[in-house]
């Protein structure tokens, strides 16, 4: 066990240094430094600032910098747009909002898809499991961009229950929208791969002499059946955190919560390269520290897997 | 020798005439036609409703962004002024305005609109595909066929790339070279390619097992040969599968970031920057602004699921 966690990471450190070294030679292939504008600078401030932020240093160097600023410190550097404003403290504004209704809709569409799927699997072929099916499958096509505006629609704009955004400190009325944009279309296809594996689970042998000892319906779901049903729900974790982090961007801009990913987009439009470097980077060690728990977690679950 | 009739088959060998023709056939000597693999599956693909009825669909959705702007009044770009300032009560779909979606809110006409959107969305979702099927397939038979340390290095940078959240690396890149269509294509295809490569890996070493490839190895068949000749066309089901579930996604990966306003350039619109618009006016009253492009979206994306999953039960990759 021991060896198998030091081997992944042993994998994901260096991920996350390509990232970084990547992302730094895309921001310097850019056209243009940071400071080129439609009205040029003078060519002593340009100097100045040229030197204030480091950049004329060789680029080794500056990548050396940059780099070691990240791992020592977590550093990201000044923000190139918002002179008194460092990435960081960008980060630091924006971030919770995002972890708080991100980690919601990841609770949700874990365990309402899991529990969706497990009923749709028990009572296969019932009414109960067709509207699961027929949710799961039509969920598919409605992705987070796409749900948002619907939701505001009924919700807002033809009910009035909910403020159509908004964050006001991470009230509950401002949350509720924000969750189920993010979560529906993972939550599905957590429920469809937990049906289609609980079937698989329940046609099997063990779960025939389970049933032939006398043990209860439920006793058999529960400590027989469930592990290894969840093993495939497990491996999908990873790619649907990537999704809902990328996810939250659509909700940050259209719910206008405050998240991270309105940094981002603000980011990307007016050019801000320090702030989405910054900001990727930071996605990026979160997605690999958690491609890295699930592998542990799936490990821990399955003893057979060793790779 | 039972597993070698279809259930078909043995039913249609139990009707009588068939019987009759059967007979007939063998004291004639008539030549039996063969059925090939790709016939079954074409006639396992058609008894699927759900995958024909998409076909049918996607097929006239196809058609209507070719031939839908021979109907229209007004360009994409033309704007109406007698409809500009007070689109909620003038801008609605009519048939007498020429507006037949309404229009959008600059009093652009949305019918224009959608047809482009929908023609723009529907090739990077085609081009992205294609991108990915040429370069994962190549780049997962080498590594399948070649296997050993050529293998695990190339297999470990795919997991490397695959770690990557590229949601913001494309972002990223589009922002650093210019947002146009051509760098989204660069962008989706980069990344598009690694699903495919472990994939098609995946299958080449099973398929690299068999006799046939040993047969042409010890003829002196050259490596590339092998892999272009002989193992790819035995991939093509599984590629053929995957690549129809890769159109939706490239589409959503552009919707998702035209709806952000980084895609595709005014005056170039798609599905995601059309529902975008309207998910952003429908609250000034003017629902069909995203109601028109949301339903062609849902539509396509649902028939190419279908297909999809039509096209995996009658190519039956599970089998390989």
């Amino acid at each position: 066990m021991f060896k198998f966690i030091l081997k992944r990471i042993s994998i994901a450190i260096p991920t996350i240094l390509i990232l970084i070294v990547f992302s730094f030679l895309l921001m310097h292939s850019a056209p243009g430094g940071p400071f080129t504008s439609e009205r040029p600078l003078p060519d002593e401030v340009l100097k100045n600032i040229n030197a204030k932020y480091g950049l004329d240093k060789p680029m080794y160097v500056q990548m050396f910098n940059y780099v070691w600023g990240i791992v020592t410190n977590f550093d990201f550097g000044p923000s190139f747009r918002y002179k008194d404003r460092s990435v960081n403290d960008i980060i630091a504004q924006g971030f919770p909002v995002t972890l708080k209704y991100g980690s919601w809709a990841f609770i949700f569409a874990v365990s309402f898809g899991i529990s969706l799927g497990i009923i749709a699997a028990i009572r296969q072929n019932t009414i109960i499991d067709y509207i699961a099916v027929g949710f799961s499958i039509s969920a598919q096509v409605l992705p987070n961009f796409v749900m948002a505006p619907i939701l505001v629609l009924i919700f807002t704009l033809y009910l009035g229950w909910l403020p159509g955004g908004g964050w006001e400190g991470g009230q509950i009325q401002f949350v509720i929208m924000p969750v189920i944009a993010l979560s529906t279309s993972y939550m599905a296809s957590i429920a469809r791969l937990t049906r289609s594996s609980m079937l698989e689970v329940l046609n099997s042998n063990f779960i025939r002499t389970a049933k032939a000892k006398g043990l209860s319906k439920i006793k058999i779901i529960l400590f027989h059946a469930l592990k290894p049903t969840l093993l495939p729900v497990i491996s999908y974790l990873g790619p649907a955190f990537v999704g809902m982090i990328t996810g939250s961007v659509v909700i940050d801009m259209y719910f206008s919560t405050g998240g991270i990913g309105l940094h981002f987009v603000r980011g990307a439009l007016n050019r801000d390269y320090s702030t989405i470097m910054g900001i990727t980077i930071l996605i990026g060690c979160l997605t690999v520290t958690f491609n890295l728990l699930v592998d542990i977690l799936y490990a821990w679950v399955d003893p057979k897997i060793r790779y | 020798m039972r597993g070698l009739i279809p259930k078909s088959d043995i039913k249609m060998i139990i009707l009588k005439n068939n019987i009759e023709k059967l007979s007939k056939n063998l004291s004639e000597l008539n030549e039996v036609k063969g059925r090939s693999l790709w016939h079954d599956a074409r006639v396992r693909f058609f008894k699927n409703k759900a995958a024909v009825i998409s076909v049918i669909l996607l097929s006239a959705i196809l058609i209507f962004s070719f031939i839908g702007p021979i109907f229209s009044q007004w360009t994409n770009e033309e704007i109406d002024w007698g409809v500009l300032g007070d689109i909620s009560t003038l801008g609605y779909p009519s048939i007498d305005s020429g507006h037949y979606f309404g229009t959008d809110e600059l009093g652009r006409d949305l019918y224009s609109r959608v047809i482009q959107g929908t023609k723009i969305s529907l090739m990077v979702g085609f081009v992205g595909a294609l991108i990915a099927v040429f370069v994962g397939t190549l780049y997962g038979s080498i590594a399948g066929y070649f296997g050993g340390r050529i293998d695990s290095i190339m297999m470990r940078l795919v997991d490397i790339l695959m770690s990557i959240p590229y949601m913001f690396v494309l972002i990223l890149l589009l922002v650093i070279f210019g947002r146009s269509i051509f760098m989204l294509f660069i962008g989706i295809g980069l990344i598009s390619w690694l699903d495919m490569a472990r994939i098609v890996r995946g299958q080449t070493l099973s398929i690299r097992k068999k006799e046939f490839i040993e047969a042409a190895i010890a003829t002196g068949v050259g490596n590339f040969t092998i892999i272009i000749r002989h193992i790819i066309p035995n991939l093509l089901g599984v590629v053929a599968v995957y690549a129809t579930l890769l159109v939706p996604g490239m589409i959503l990966a552009e919707s998702f970031i035209s709806f952000l306003g980084l895609g595709v350039q005014e005056p170039n619109t798609s599905w995601g920057a059309l529902i975008s618009e309207g998910a952003g006016t429908m609250r000034y009253g003017t629902i069909w602004q995203l109601l028109f492009p949301l339903f062609f979206f849902v539509v396509s994306l649902f028939s190419f699921y279908f297909i999809g999953d039509g096209l995996r039960d009658a190519l039956d990759p599970k089998d390989i």
